[in-house]
């Protein structure tokens, strides 16, 4: 029996240059990273503040840190991509072949929606969230740690499998029977599999922790109805983590068990149905683009209303659209799927549902619209993110809407007219919406802002850069072309996809202007020093130090209306009473706890044992996690007090600093 | 800090205002054990006997696992619809539409399309690989 | 301007409802949070009985769930999952009033039950396996397989929580800590036997009714 069961030397493709080529860049990148921290000295406290950490702010910004690295993997997935089939013409075959441009197809996919966007997102919400709702951390902080870690460890894995091994071919959806055993016998769906399971259990034990500290932990006064429309969108987003996830983990699990032990749900004989598979992930596969974009939407009406100066138009009204989204987000999810086979009253049925959720949307946006007219908008970097967003959502929810008419779509369907539509509502919903919640909330999370120039080429550049590089898709899918062609035959599609080549160009300046934004901002950190508040802002996040002690808030806030810091403000303007003395008691936070990063270890090593059918280290990985799961259960203290001078001191000289 | 009238964490008892007129715990458990045996009794005589329309059978076994869970629901984990109950009950009722929708959804849709993929002679489609 | 000062000089009235009664007990947060975890648990069940309705027919000319299965066994095990139910209720009595012989006995019983259902229930797979029902057989049977498997491995996760939990007692005595973990595995326990009666009934019932 082999003791390193399928893994041996032959699993690093030292045959293909250009994946060696990209392996040696990020075996360098990840060397140069290691040597910095070690020549600055900051193991100890990397380890102590940011590895170990449960606080909500600080894995926040890891999950971020996590997103733009993945995005950049991704996005050289895509350049890749549109450099093949910019030359790939007539009878060129380009520089890709075919098994290695599926595999690129399927990584970008993957690492995209995974381990870029909804890092991305969840790193939003950890760091806002709690801010908002005015309290210490999240109902569950260790279990906080331990979902960003087994987030990292699924991003580990996809890319340990570009230097050993291979990816997947089957698309980011892994459809049966091509991604079955007898299609795939490599372990590049092995790769895809574990990855999702690992990081999929990560991000359903973040929405647990989510939904219990929205509904169960808001300041005293924060009622429903007053909480930021962020907290809101949170809340819907993590409902339909908890509810969508599952099905996830599930219909995984079924072709794991497929490909490991021969079960049949999804073969091709002794009675697998391939369709099931299809129908099960996309129940999971469209309350998750919901899962995207929701978060998305909450961070343009914090920064819409901020920046007008004006409470959100329509509060109410935009509150029951959010949690009609959730609902009716699991209601239409066989428009993925209308050319499977399904009778006409089947996909009538899901074609006037995917119509109708098109309307909450729409009063979403009226509602952006009214909050800006009448106020004084201030045109910073997240407003511009945030107007290049209702443009571009717009339209690419119009050509959601077109898709939605089953007959349409059975011209549509796996078109790049189609890849045009998601792109169009991913990046222009999800990735500007990330853009303007972090640039948002860089200053509270760092203490300076980043800088504007910079920031407002990079959104030039990823708004037009986006436009050359997706509308000639749309061209392209009514003109008959099909998605992820590693070559084609009809010369006049050429130019389209030389355009889109050029956009994908302008959106890598876009990129480099933020990488330059970063640096630059990090290097005039001092000139670009802010209070806590540097927006005007409206909600409790904007009352803390920038970036905020370990306990946000010296004293626990009481809220006794809607944009709780607004009314405050006013208020404190209005009286100029003399600020009482306050009373300072210490506060209890959660331990730092290694639990996240050793389980993290262990599932990386199960992960990889499985995929390489190493059972011996698979067996000692479950163990492992075991041990630890048992040794943070056993542990005598989990909170450390933080004492009351410590506080006062703290907060004494942020009021001081404030007061100027 | 808040109130016990406020909010009750699922699967706990309830408040002490209220036990005071309430039957015991014990009691309270004990009848469940007593619903839920019987219930079950009740559900494998349907599953066997030829006394009963068969066309209902599977209808009112459906029936008998509702109130089975319910018994549970109710007696073992205490979910009322109290005020101080809201929060569990939301939570689960928003757990058994997703449940519907996944099943009830998944087999209307798979049904639909296995009639679909029916060869023209009416049998299901053999998939067994040809060689 | 001091913002912070600002926030908290809100005069303390009578808070009116609960949603605005501020953050809840630790108690109510953690049972709370494992009530949602439980939901998607349920979730996940339900994901897999999507697929046995689906896949409950295609028996790919071998056995039928009603030439396997037998209803005395499974008559056997659900009385052992109810009944070890009833006992756990009784373990969160004797944990509320913090009587250490009754917990472990209760907890006794119940693992005992436990373990017995899951007894029967390896040995039906094996029975089965040993006539060439396999889940490798037909989709039917890798459907049937993973969703009472999937049951089965729940099952055997929550005695091993239980052992652990009793350890815990023993070491640690009725904490908060602890009272709050053995109430999110009372939980845990009866939607267990929640999701079971859902089981047997589809399964089993439904699958050998004539």
């Amino acid at each position: 029996m082999n003791l390193l069961g399928k893994l041996d030397w032959s699993a690093i493709p030292l045959h293909e240059p250009i994946i060696m080529g990209a392996t040696a860049f990020m075996v360098l990148v990840v060397v140069a990273v290691l040597g910095f921290i070690t020549m600055q000295e900051a193991w100890l406290y990397l380890w102590r503040e940011w590895l170990t950490s449960v606080d909500h702010k600080r894995i926040g910004v890891m999950y971020c840190v996590l997103a733009l690295v993945m995005l950049l993997r991704g996005f050289s997935d895509a350049i890749m991509m549109r450099a093949q089939q910019a030359v790939a013409a007539g009878g060129a075959q380009g520089y890709l072949p075919p098994e290695h441009f599926d595999q690129i197809f399927s990584a970008h996919g993957t690492i995209m929606i995974f381990f870029m966007a909804m890092p991305f997102v969840v790193g939003l919400m950890n760091f806002a969230v709690p801010l908002q709702l005015g309290i210490r951390d999240v109902a569950f902080p260790t279990l906080n740690s331990v979902s960003f870690w087994l987030t990292a460890s699924g991003a580990l894995l996809i890319n340990v499998s570009l230097a050993v091994g291979e990816f997947s071919k089957a698309g980011w959806w892994g459809y049966p029977p091509l991604s079955e055993l007898q299609f795939s016998p490599g372990v590049g769906v092995d790769y895809y599999l574990w990855s999702l399971q690992i990081s999929g259990l990560g991000t359903l034990l973040a929405g647990i922790n989510f939904v219990t500290t929205i509904l169960k932990m808001r300041a005293p006064g924060m009622s429903y109805m007053r909480m930021p429309v962020f907290c809101w969108t949170a809340l819907a987003t993590n409902l339909l983590i908890v509810a969508a996830f599952p099905v996830l983990t599930a219909v995984l699990a079924m072709l794991l068990l497929d490909r490991y032990l021969g079960f049949h749900f999804f073969t091709n004989d002794a009675g697998g149905n391939q369709m099931l598979y299809a129908n099960l992930f996309w129940v999971w596969g469209h309350p998750e683009v919901y899962i995207l974009v929701l978060p998305a939407f909450g961070v343009f009406s914090e920064v819409i209303a901020t920046f007008s100066g004006k409470p959100l138009f329509g509060y109410r009204s935009m509150v029951a659209a959010t949690m009609a989204i959730c609902i009716l987000s699991f209601l239409v999810w066989l428009h993925h799927f209308f050319t499977m086979g399904a009778s006409a009253n089947v996909n009538g049925f899901f074609g006037v549902m995917s119509m109708i959720i098109a309307l909450p949307t729409g009063a979403k946006v009226f509602n952006w619209l009214f909050t800006m007219y009448g106020g004084r908008v201030r045109f910073s970097v997240p407003v511009l993110w945030s107007i290049g967003f209702m443009i571009t959502f717009v339209i690419g929810g119009m050509t959601g809407v077109l898709q939605a008419v089953p007959p349409a779509d059975f011209q549509l369907h796996n078109s790049v007219f189609l890849i045009a539509h998601f792109h169009n509502v991913i990046i222009g919903g999800v990735v500007f919406g990330v853009m303007a919640g972090y640039n948002y909330w860089f200053p509270k999370a760092f203490g300076f802002q980043l800088d504007e120039r910079w920031g407002k080429a990079a959104f030039w550049c990823w708004f037009i850069g986006f436009y050359l590089a997706f509308m000639p898709l749309y061209l392209l899918g009514l003109m008959g072309m099909t998605r992820r062609m590693q070559h084609y035959d009809d010369l006049s599609w050429q130019p389209w996809l030389l355009l889109a080549m050029v956009g994908t160009v302008v959106i890598l300046v876009g990129i480099v202007c933020q990488v330059v934004q970063l640096v630059v901002s990090i290097r005039n950190r001092e000139k670009l020093r802010v209070t806590g508040d540097p927006w005007n802002g409206r909600t409790l996040e904007w009352a803390t130090a920038s970036p905020p002690p370990a306990w946000n808030f010296a004293v626990q806030p009481r809220v006794s209306g809607r944009d709780a810091l607004w009314s405050s403000k006013q208020r404190a303007l209005a009286t100029k009473d003399e600020p009482p003395v306050r009373a300072y008691e210490p506060i209890e936070m959660p331990k730092n706890s290694a639990t996240g990063f050793v389980t993290a270890f262990f599932a990386v090593v199960i992960g990889f044992a499985m995929i390489w059918h190493i059972w011996w280290m698979a067996g000692l990985g479950v163990f492992g996690a075991f041990v630890t799961l048992l040794t943070f259960a056993f542990r005598r203290r989990s909170e450390i007090e933080v004492p009351a001078e410590q506080i006062a001191r703290f907060d004494r000289a942020y009021q001081a600093g404030a007061a100027i | 800090m808040t109130e016990a009238r406020y909010d009750r964490a699922p699967g706990d008892r309830p408040s002490r205002e209220m036990q005071a007129s309430a039957p015991s715990p014990l009691f309270v458990y004990t009848t469940g054990l007593f619903l839920a045996l019987l219930l079950t009794a009740t559900s494998f005589w349907a599953a066997n006997t030829s006394l009963l329309w068969p066309g209902g059978v599977a209808l009112g076994l459906a029936v008998l696992a509702i109130a089975q869970m319910g018994v549970h629901l109710v007696f073992f984990l205490h979910i009322t619809t109290g005020p101080e109950s809201t929060n569990n009950v939301l939570a689960l009722a928003f757990g058994v539409l997703i449940v519907f929708v996944v099943v009830a959804g998944s087999m209307w849709i798979m049904a639909d399309m296995n009639q679909n993929m029916m060869m023209p002679s009416g049998e299901p489609m053999n998939l067994h690989m040809q060689h | 301007m001091n913002i912070s000062v600002a926030i908290d000089s809100v005069p303390q009235e009578v808070l009116p409802s609960a949603s605005e009664a501020g953050p809840a007990p630790k108690r109510i947060v953690v049972a709370y949070g494992f009530w949602i975890f439980l939901l998607s648990d349920i979730v996940m069940f339900s994901a897999l009985f999507a697929s046995y309705a689906v896949l409950g027919h295609s028996t790919a000319g071998g056995p039928t769930g009603a030439q396997l299965f037998n209803q005395v066994t499974v008559a056997i095990e659900t009385a052992c999952l109810l009944v070890s139910s009833y006992t756990c209720g009784l373990m969160s009595l004797a944990i509320n009033s913090r009587r250490y012989l009754r917990t472990y006995l209760a907890a006794l019983i119940t693992f005992a039950l436990g373990a017995a259902f899951l007894t029967l229930e390896i040995r039906e797979f094996a029975s089965m396996i040993a006539i060439g029902a396999t889940p490798e057989r037909s989709a039917f049977l890798s459907a049937f397989f993973t969703l009472v498997g999937c049951h089965g491995l729940h099952v055997t996760l929550g005695l091993i929580w239980l052992v652990v939990m009793m350890v815990q007692v023993a070491v640690m005595g009725f904490d908060a800590t602890a009272q709050r973990r053995l109430l999110c595995f009372s939980l845990f326990w009866h939607a267990l036997d929640i999701v079971w009666v859902g089981l047997f009934t589809v399964v089993y019932l439904m699958g050998v009714s004539p």
